[in-house]
Formats: C-alpha cells, structure tokens, sequence
C-alpha cells in the first residue's frame, strides 16, 4: 500500500508476534525488579527494561512505586535485534504524556497486530461505536495488548469480547450485536 | 613586490588535523581516499577499478506508526477519565491541526454581521491610540467636519411627534 504524504510503501501483514520497534507504545507487564531496573515482558521474544528513574518527577529518592504484575504503558527507547530492548514512560521533552504505571482493575487481553492497527486508524467505525456504548477507558498497546476498563465487571467483559470478536466479524454483524446491546 | 608573492603551505602542514577541521566531509573523505591511494612496495593490494559508494534515497523505517497515521494509544469515552480525554484531544491535534481548523469554522457564537459591526468601530478607536501626534490632529479635524454635518440630521431625527387624535 502507498503512502498519502511522503511516498512511505509498507507492506501489510497479519502477525501475532510482536517484535518490538523504537518509539512504539506498548503495554508491558512487570515480570521483575532487579535493583534499579525493571524486568517487562512485551510480547516479543526478549523481556524489555525500564530504569526506574524513565518516569515523570522521578529521582534517586522518589522512586515510582512499581510492583511485580503491575502493568505499564511506555514507549521503547532501544529496539533492535542486537540489544536487548529499554522501555521509557517519558518523553523526549521530559513528559509522561500518558505513560506509566496503568492504574488498578480494568482487563488485559490479546488481539493480533492487525487488529490494533485496525483500531489505531483516524476514523476507526469499531471504537466510534463502542463509545456510543458506556463510559470505558481503553489502552491499547502495539504489541497486540489492549486493556480496557469500565464501571462494571459486566460492561468491562462485554467490551472485552466485541473487540476480540471484530477481528472476524464484518461491519454489519458488529453493528447487530452493538444494537442488541444498546437496546439492553 | 610584496604583494605578488604568496605563501604556500606544505603538503605536510595540510594534511594536519587542525587545517582539516575547516573542510566538509566530503572534501575529507577524498582526502582519504587519496591517501589510500598513496600504496607502498610492501602492501599487497587488488588491480581493480574504484567502487564509488552511491547515495541511497532509500530510508527504512520499522514501526507502522507514521505509515498509517495511527492514533494515539491511550483512549477514553464518556469522561471515564477526564486526564486522558485531555490528552487525546492534545496527542491527535498534533497529528490533524488541519481537520480541527475545518470544524472552528461551523462553530460560532457571533454571527457575522455582529462581528462585522464590532470590528469596524474597534478597528478605528484602537487605530487612533498607535497613531503619531500629526496623524491624531488631522483626523480630530476630519471628525468635527464630520459631526457639524450630521447634527442637523440627528437633530431631525430627535424630534418628537406628537400623537394624533
């Protein structure tokens, strides 16, 4: 497919294995702490690490309070298949800018990668609908993990299975199912 | 006499690091490669002709995220949490400040006509603070001739009419 500005040609792929990309937000699960650094896994074939200090307002003293299983939402600095892959929740300018320690409840699944690109497009029909829905939080990482969360453990989990059924449902079996449960 | 001749400077004094740092990288890697050039008796070397290394115009990028003009990742609906609707508006304006200027255009507290009305008469007293000492008196001048003239008029209008029976 061709690119609208800047004559970018990718090709497109269906894949469930993440390998992990610079700059690419992700979502990471805390698999260890050792000493200053945390241990995430991200999908890919290598655990990624996070130094405890790559978080907004942190210091040698104030450190982020981050435990084994905690999810974390950041982007990676280093990603290349000779090194081993850093994770930072800041930016470039020093901001967190929505990174870091993703807060308590809410439900982490998988999806392929297609589906999150899918999700990601500027004018993405699944999320506008699911919006009309309930109030929900969502994050969705490019390595195939999206967490969601809503005000109930009911809504959470309906959300939950229309996003993992979109995969290989068409526009029009979506539609039935959301109207379905609006009318509920 | 004194200005015809020029000093020349050594091969051995140019090629020093210090007169080096003035040239750009190209002028530095033929330099180079000349130097590479200069082979003795005792180096073994092949008789084939120079390879030029080509400029590539090809740049190769590994994520999807400029491709596609992906979103930003962290979402939020029906003011679950309030930080990152905040921060969705910010993150995707980044990408379209074009889309957002289309949709200021549908919106407007002010029609028209009163924005057109305000902007004349502001234009012309704030106009008056920035102008210079002569320009203010000439157009104090203007603005008497100008009232003399509609007085009579506003003094027509004024008039009250009395009710008939």
């Amino acid at each position: 497919a061709a690119g609208a500005a800047g004559g970018a040609y990718w090709v497109d792929s269906q894949q469930k294995r993440y390998v992990p990309v610079k700059g690419d937000h992700v979502i990471g699960i805390v698999t260890a702490k050792a000493g200053d650094v945390f241990k995430l896994d991200v999908g890919g074939s290598e655990q990624a690490s996070l130094s405890y200090l790559a978080f907004e307002g942190a210091t040698k003293r104030n450190r982020p309070n981050v435990q084994v299983g905690d999810l974390i939402y950041g982007q990676f600095l280093v990603a290349n298949k000779d090194m081993e892959p850093e994770m930072v929740c800041i930016d470039s300018s020093g901001r967190s800018s929505g990174m870091g320690i993703i807060g308590q409840d809410g439900f982490l699944f998988k999806v392929s990668l297609g589906l999150i690109r899918k999700l990601l497009a500027p004018k993405c029909e699944i999320i506008q609908e699911l919006s009309q829905l309930y109030p929900f939080e969502l994050v969705l990482g490019m390595n195939g993990r999206i967490w969601v969360k809503a005000k109930t453990v009911q809504q959470t989990l309906i959300i939950v299975n229309i996003l993992e059924a979109c995969e290989y449902m068409t526009a029009e079996q979506r539609k039935q199912a959301l109207a379905k449960l609006s009318g509920n | 006499m004194a200005g015809e001749v020029k000093t020349k400077l050594s091969k051995n004094l140019l090629r020093m690091k210090f007169m080096q740092r003035g040239l750009d990288s190209q002028t530095k890697k033929l330099l180079e490669e000349e130097e590479k050039k200069i082979i003795s008796e005792e180096h073994w070397y092949l008789d084939l002709p120079d390879l030029k290394e080509k400029e590539s115009f090809i740049i190769e990028e590994r994520s999807f995220m400029p491709c596609e003009d992906l979103l930003y990742g962290r979402m939020s609906f029906k003011g679950f949490n309030p930080e990152i609707e905040k921060l969705m508006i910010q993150m995707n304006s980044k990408c379209k400040e074009e889309e957002i200027e289309v949709d200021d255009k549908m919106e407007a507290d002010v029609s028209d006509e009163e924005m057109a009305r305000r902007y004349e008469t502001l234009v012309g007293t704030i106009g008056k603070k920035f102008l210079r000492k002569r320009d203010q008196r000439v157009l104090q001048d203007e603005d008497e001739d100008g009232n003399s003239n509609t007085r009579p008029s506003k003094k027509a209008k004024k008039k009250f009419l009395k009710p008939q029976d």
